[in-house]
C-alpha cells in the first residue's frame, strides 16, 4: 500500500514536472529567440516588443512560486476547470517555468559569437536561417544545461504545489512525513527526490557535454 | 558576368552611368566607391569612420587596404557586402548601386561575394563538411549538387581527410582553409578577406596567402583584403590604398607605394620591413670626416624606377676605392627591383659629393649617412 502510494506520488510529480517543463521548452525557446533577436543590434530589431516581452518575463520571474500559485487560482479554474490535482498544478508550474527557462536560454543565445552571425549574413543566410542554422545549434549545449536547471527547479516547485493539494511526492512528504511525524516516509521521499534530481542532472550534463563541440 | 548578375537579380540598367564615357576604366570597375562615408553615433557626438572614399577596384585584381587599427578598414570592406551600411555616398558592384537592395537582392548579392575572417567564424557545432555545405543548404541547392561542390572545394583547400572533424579539432591554418572553402562554395566573383592571416603564424600565413594567390589566378576572382601587415600586401596584392582616420592617404601599385611611400602612415607601416642601420655602426658614425682616410657610408635606395637589378661590379668600379657592403638587399615586387644597400667607401679618389652623384646612376635615391673610421 505504501509502495502504491509512493509510486502514485512519483508518477504525479513526474507528470507535473514533465508537462510543465515540456510546455516551457516549447514556448520558452521562441521567447528567448525573440528576446535576443529583437534587442538593439539584433537581426529582428524591435525595441518596443523587446521591452514589453522583457517586462512580462521579469514580472513573472519576480513573484515567489507559492504566491503565484495562489494568485493564479481563478485563472487555473478557468483553464482546467478545477483547482485540485495534478492538472491544476501544471498551470502555475508552466507559467513559472516558461519565463525562468526563457531567461536562461536567452543567456545561451546571447553568448553566440557575433562573428558567426556576421559570417552567416555574408554567406547569404536569411534571418530565419540565422536563427535555425546558427543561433540555435550554437547555443544548444547551453540551452540543454538551462533546461536541466529548469527541470530541477520545477521538482522543487512541484513539491510546493503538492502542499496545496496537487498530489505528488511533495504532498506525501507533507501529509505523512510532516503532519503525521512519519520520518520513514519523509526519508523515503527525500531519497526518491534526490535520486530523481541526480538522474536528471547527470543526464543533462552528459547530453550538454556531448553536444558541445567547442 | 555583369549581364548574368543583372539577370539573376533582375536589376534595371544602372542609373549612375554619368562620367563613365570619359573614364572607360571606371565603367569596367568591379567595385566602385563614390564619395563613401560612414558616421557612427558616438558618446561624444558623431564619429566619422569613413570619409569621402573614392575608389575603383578592377575585375580580377588583388586589392589591398592597409591602415592602423581604427583607420576604417573593417568598415570599408564591409560596405561591399553591406554588412556595414554607409551613411553617405554609394557602392557600385558591376555598375549597380547596392544601396537600396532589399533582403532578397542582398541575399543574392552576398552569394556572389565570399568573405573570410580573422577569427574564421566557423560554426562550432558543425563539422568541416557541414560548415562548407551551409551556404548551399540555405540557398536550397539539391543534395547531390551540394555534395559534389563541397567535395570539390575541400579538395581545393586540401582538407578532404578532415571533413568529419569539428573546427575545434583543427589548427588555425586549417580553420582558415575551411573558411576559404565556405567562401568559395557559391563560385563568387569577389572574395573579401578581413585580416584573414592576422591570427596565424608566419608559416601558415604564407601558405594561406599562397592559396589565395592560386585562387585568384585559377578562378580569376577579384580579391579585396584588409590587413595591418605590409608583408601581406607585398606578398599578394596588385594595388594598395592606405587608410588613416577614415580617409585614403595614399594609393597606387604595390611596388610604387613600397618603393617610395609618400605619407607618414605608409612609412610607419613599412618600417618593420626595412633594414635599420645596425646599432653598432650607428654608434661609430660621425657627421664630419674624423680623419682624412675615413670611409663614407652611403645608403642607396632602389624604389623600382628601373626594371633592372643594380650591377654591383659596375657600381663598385664607378665608386672606386674599397667598397664594403654593410647591409641591404634587393627584392622584386611586381617586376620592380626594390630595396636598399648600405655601403662604406674608403680610399676613393672621389669627393663625397661625387660619390653621391655616381651612385645615383644606379640607385633612385642616395643618402650620405656619415663617416666611419
Amino acid at each position: 500500500m505504501w509502495f502504491d502510494r509512493l509510486l502514485q506520488g512519483f508518477i504525479d510529480t513526474f507528470l507535473m514536472v514533465g508537462v510543465s517543463s515540456l510546455i516551457a521548452l516549447l514556448v520558452g525557446i521562441p521567447m528567448a529567440v525573440i528576446l535576443v533577436t529583437s534587442d538593439k543590434g539584433g537581426i529582428y530589431q524591435a525595441p518596443l516588443l523587446n521591452r514589453a516581452l522583457g517586462a512580462f518575463v521579469n514580472l513573472f520571474r519576480s513573484i515567489p512560486f507559492l504566491i503565484l500559485m495562489v494568485a493564479l487560482i481563478p485563472f487555473t479554474r478557468l483553464i482546467v476547470g478545477t483547482t485540485y490535482g495534478v492538472w491544476a498544478a501544471v498551470v502555475p508550474l508552466t507559467i513559472a517555468a516558461t519565463p525562468f527557462f526563457a531567461r536562461i536560454a536567452e543567456v545561451s543565445l546571447r553568448e553566440v559569437d557575433h562573428g558567426l552571425i556576421e559570417a552567416a549574413q555574408a554567406m547569404g543566410c536569411r534571418r530565419w536561417h540565422i536563427v535555425w542554422h546558427v543561433l540555435l545549434p550554437e547555443a544548444l549545449p547551453g540551452i540543454v544545461g538551462g533546461f536541466t536547471i529548469t527541470l530541477v527547479t520545477m521538482i522543487n516547485s512541484s513539491a510546493m504545489a503538492g502542499a496545496i493539494g496537487a498530489g505528488g511526492l511533495g504532498d506525501i512528504a507533507y501529509r505523512y512525513g510532516y503532519q503525521r511525524f512519519d520520518s520513514q516516509i519523509m526519508l523515503t521521499v527525500i531519497v526518491l527526490l534526490v535520486a530523481l534530481v541526480a538522474v536528471i542532472q547527470v543526464g543533462g550534463d552528459r547530453l550538454a557535454r556531448g553536444l558541445n563541440k567547442r | 558576368m555583369t549581364a548574368a548578375i543583372q539577370r539573376r537579380l533582375e536589376i534595371p540598367e544602372p542609373k549612375h552611368a554619368e562620367k563613365t564615357e570619359l573614364h572607360p576604366e571606371l565603367n569596367r570597375a568591379h567595385v566602385r566607391f563614390i564619395g563613401l562615408g560612414k558616421t557612427y553615433a558616438g558618446r561624444q557626438g558623431p564619429v566619422a569612420a569613413l570619409q569621402g572614399i573614392d575608389l575603383a577596384i578592377q575585375r580580377g585584381e588583388v586589392f589591398g587596404i592597409i591602415g592602423r587599427s581604427g583607420a576604417g578598414k573593417s568598415s570599408l570592406i564591409r560596405t561591399i557586402n553591406r554588412l556595414e551600411q554607409p551613411t553617405a555616398g554609394r557602392v557600385l558592384i558591376d555598375q549597380v548601386d547596392i544601396g537600396e537592395f532589399d533582403e532578397d537582392r542582398l541575399v543574392a548579392l552576398r552569394r556572389r561575394i565570399g568573405m573570410i575572417f580573422q577569427h574564421f567564424n566557423l560554426m562550432s557545432a558543425k563539422t568541416v563538411w557541414q560548415n562548407v555545405e551551409l551556404p548551399l543548404k540555405v540557398a536550397g541547392v539539391p543534395k547531390a549538387q551540394r555534395e559534389q561542390k563541397v567535395r570539390e572545394l575541400l579538395e581545393l583547400v586540401g582538407l578532404q581527410a578532415k571533413h568529419k572533424a569539428y573546427p575545434a579539432q583543427l589548427s588555425g591554418g586549417q580553420k582558415q582553409r575551411v573558411g576559404i572553402a565556405r567562401a568559395l562554395v557559391h563560385d563568387p566573383d569577389i572574395l573579401l578577406c578581413d585580416e584573414a592571416t592576422s591570427a596565424l603564424d608566419p608559416e601558415t600565413t604564407q601558405s594561406i596567402l599562397g592559396l589565395l594567390r592560386e585562387i585568384n589566378r585559377r578562378l580569376g576572382l577579384t580579391i579585396v583584403l584588409i590587413t595591418h601587415e605590409m608583408a601581406v600586401i607585398r606578398e599578394i596584392c596588385d594595388r594598395v590604398v592606405v587608410l588613416e582616420h577614415g580617409r585614403i592617404v595614399e594609393q597606387g601599385p604595390v611596388w610604387e607605394v613600397f618603393g617610395n611611400p609618400q605619407h607618414e602612415v605608409s612609412q610607419t607601416l613599412l618600417a618593420p620591413l626595412q633594414d635599420a642601420l645596425p646599432e653598432e655602426l650607428q654608434s661609430r658614425l660621425h657627421a664630419q670626416p674624423p680623419s682624412p682616410g675615413a670611409a663614407v657610408v652611403l645608403r642607396l635606395q632602389f624604389t623600382g624606377g628601373t626594371a633592372d637589378e643594380p650591377d654591383l661590379a659596375a657600381l663598385f668600379a664607378a665608386l672606386g676605392g674599397r667598397v664594403k657592403w654593410l647591409q641591404g638587399g634587393v627584392e622584386r615586387i611586381q617586376g620592380h627591383a626594390l630595396g636598399q644597400l648600405l655601403l662604406a667607401v674608403s680610399g676613393s679618389s672621389l669627393s663625397t659629393e661625387q660619390l653621391r652623384e655616381r651612385a645615383g646612376q644606379w640607385a633612385q635615391r642616395v643618402e650620405v649617412l656619415g663617416y666611419v673610421v
